[in-house]
């Protein structure tokens, strides 16, 4: 299978000792971005903190804003991106619900934005814990009405850095609002990381050549442009729903992506995504070690997901004409929600069995291998 | 010809010499939502005679609200932002951070900014975001039917207070301009009505005294316009003009509150 992981090359970047949030400040200033609004929440405070402390205003021009909270965080976003500017905030879980209303709003007038949510442990305040309990608020909308956005789950603070120009670039694409879904451990935890080049913010020109359709002050020889998600006639509407259903198949077909590890020869998948699937690389060492051959499925883009990529690894045929994998667990930080769409993909072709701890606990590598040891034990039995 | 026509050929021979009056070029022809005896439209027209007189056409970027003003965008040629309810002073806080040289204006309602929006609006108004904020208190929900609002005066019948707002159940009508004069980042806080011509002229005057101290970049402004709703109080247009000024005025008193300009 493809290897899609990292299509991004770097030139002569800087490494610098990072943790995850802190590498999602160095690369926005870098990249070009024009503003953050956000709102304190442990375990991404890191990200309001770092920008602060760089103070990018005095250099690139960036905006750094701390709202009064996250609902006007979104809006702050919706404004600048509305005008046509790259703007994106952060969050962690209950935050990230508090902005749904934004989100959908952004949705809805297709504006492109960009949300961080390093996620913690729920439901309610939870706990400031890892988690991957916003796998179904983040993969399914999250806001009222039918709409999807775009989202990677970074699982090393080098992708950390990298996601953050490819989500602006995936958002503007397809004016729809992208999301980085990590969790607490990758947000907090500290890797080396090489730094994107700088590039500069756009100019007024680029921005009214690249978004002519944003609300920058209407010069007279074009029509108001009107940033609103308001219709009234039922069919209009629908006609503006149908759009953005094609816009999503679109994305759906060209975006997917994700990273094989010892797939080759696998007899057990092990889907994960984010830091389970780090947990679950030592977990395949370790069972390699013991002559199970099992392998990583791991989902970059958590929507659109790589349905077809993993039906494919899961229908590979032995020369004898066998089904090559005999089941799929999916180790998840979570009560099971990617599972769902491990299902999508592979039907009832195999066993699927999931994986988790919940409330902020993360898993040991061990753990994760003795759930797949029980669950070809109970396959075999 | 028909009577516009008509109307048309006497205006092509206007001059400058002889127009008294007449319609800011940014309104266009779009039949108004609002209902007769409304203060909107009054309102709406200020606000595109102050573009227009500080040329900033083509540089102004309006945020309206969820309200009745919803559809403030189809009255005026410019761009406009549509913000979630009670949201517009953090959508304009964004657009303004980021595109210092355009005039941003906020256009809401008092169940937008006083109610739902309470936040936003202190907090942007404290930040001292050089944006205005015209505010339209026409003391109930007028969009969705004629329901109390934070500012419905005490004793006044709602369709969820229907036998009076009475403070022990509903609280007290809520005077956020008192409130914006006490923040440090309001440069200009102002209220003002549009009841009769003297009226309409200190208003428009506050409005350009607000947009001329954003572009200065002085702060943040908040311009008041004690408003009539007809229809949700269930008066007629001449009416609810008499009942404001005996009602209304005398608890949102008129004047400059605040003046840093």
């Amino acid at each position: 299978m493809k290897i899609m992981a990292n299509d991004m090359k770097h030139t002569e970047g800087e490494v610098m000792l990072l943790k995850g949030n802190e590498a999602i400040a160095h690369a926005a200033i870098r990249c070009g971005v024009d503003g953050f609004f956000g709102y304190p929440i442990t375990p991404q405070s890191e990200i309001i903190e770092t920008l602060a402390m760089l103070k990018p205003w005095e250099t690139t021009g960036m905006a750094v804003v701390q709202a009064e909270s996250e609902t006007a965080s979104i809006n702050m976003v919706y404004g600048a991106a509305g005008a046509g500017k790259r703007a994106f905030t952060s969050s962690s879980s209950p935050g990230i619900a508090l902005m749904q209303e934004g989100i959908s709003y952004m949705a809805g007038c297709e504006i492109p934005g960009v949300v961080i949510d390093v996620s913690r442990g729920g439901p309610g305040l939870g706990t400031i814990q890892p988690s991957q309990a916003d796998y179904t608020q983040m993969t399914r909308g999250g806001g009222n009405g039918d709409y999807r956005c775009i989202v990677l789950a970074p699982s090393t603070v080098q992708e950390m850095a990298d996601f953050v120009p490819l989500i602006f670039d995936l958002a503007f694409k397809y004016r729809c609002v992208g999301m980085i879904l990590c969790d607490g451990v990758i947000g907090q935890m500290m890797e080396k990381c090489v730094l994107p080049p700088y590039q500069p913010r756009w100019t007024e020109e680029e921005i009214r050549e690249r978004c002519p359709w944003a609300a920058t002050g209407r010069p007279k020889d074009r029509q108001p442009n009107i940033i609103t998600s308001l219709e009234q006639t039922p069919e209009v509407m629908e006609e503006r729903n149908l759009r953005m259903q094609e816009k999503y198949r679109t994305i759906q077909e060209n975006e997917t992506r994700c990273e094989t590890y010892m797939t080759d020869d696998a007899e057990y998948i092990i889907a994960a995504f984010g830091i389970s699937a780090r947990l679950a690389v030592t977990a395949i060492d370790e069972l390699r070690k013991e002559g199970i051959k099992a392998g990583l499925f791991r989902p970059i883009t958590l929507w659109p997901y790589p349905y077809k990529e993993l039906e494919a690894l899961c229908t590979k045929q032995t020369p004898n004409g066998e089904n090559m994998v005999k089941g799929v667990l999916c180790a998840e930080i979570n009560g099971g929600q990617m599972i769902e769409d491990v299902r999508l993909a592979i039907h009832d072709a195999m066993p699927i069995k999931h994986f988790g701890r919940m409330g902020g606990v993360v898993p040991e590598p061990d753990e994760i291998a003795e759930a797949l040891k029980n669950f070809i034990g109970g396959l075999n039995r | 010809m028909t009577a516009i026509e008509e109307q048309n050929k006497h205006m092509k021979e206007m001059t400058s010499e002889n127009i008294v009056y007449q319609r800011p070029s940014l309104m266009n022809d779009t039949p108004m939502h609002y209902c007769p005896g409304c203060s909107h439209g009054v309102v709406h027209k200020l606000v595109a005679e102050m573009i227009e007189e500080m040329h900033m056409e083509e540089k102004t970027i309006g945020v309206c609200p969820v309200g009745c003003a919803v559809f403030a965008y189809k009255y005026l040629d410019i761009d406009w932002q549509e913000a979630a309810h009670g949201r517009a002073p953090a959508v304009a806080t964004g657009i303004k951070r980021l595109w210092n040289d355009r005039l941003v204006f906020t256009y809401q309602g008092d169940g937008d900014l006083a109610c739902i929006g309470t936040a936003e609006t202190i907090h942007a108004l404290n930040r001292g975001e050089n944006i205005t904020i015209i505010f339209i208190n026409n003391a109930i929900y007028g969009m969705t039917g004629g329901q109390m609002a934070p500012t419905t005066l005490i004793g006044q019948k709602t369709s969820t207070c229907p036998y009076g707002r009475d403070p022990e159940m509903h609280g007290y009508p809520l005077r956020i301009t008192e409130i914006a004069a006490t923040l440090e980042g309001t440069c200009y806080v102002s209220r003002q009505s549009v009841e009769s011509a003297p009226s309409i002229r200190k208003a428009k005057a506050a409005i350009r005294k607000a947009f001329e101290a954003s572009m200065a970049g002085k702060g943040s402004s908040l311009v008041e316009i004690v408003s009539t709703c007809s229809s949700g109080w269930k008066m007629s247009p001449v009416k609810a003009n008499e009942w404001m000024v005996e009602n209304m005025f005398p608890y949102y008193p008129k004047g400059d509150l605040k003046d840093r300009t």
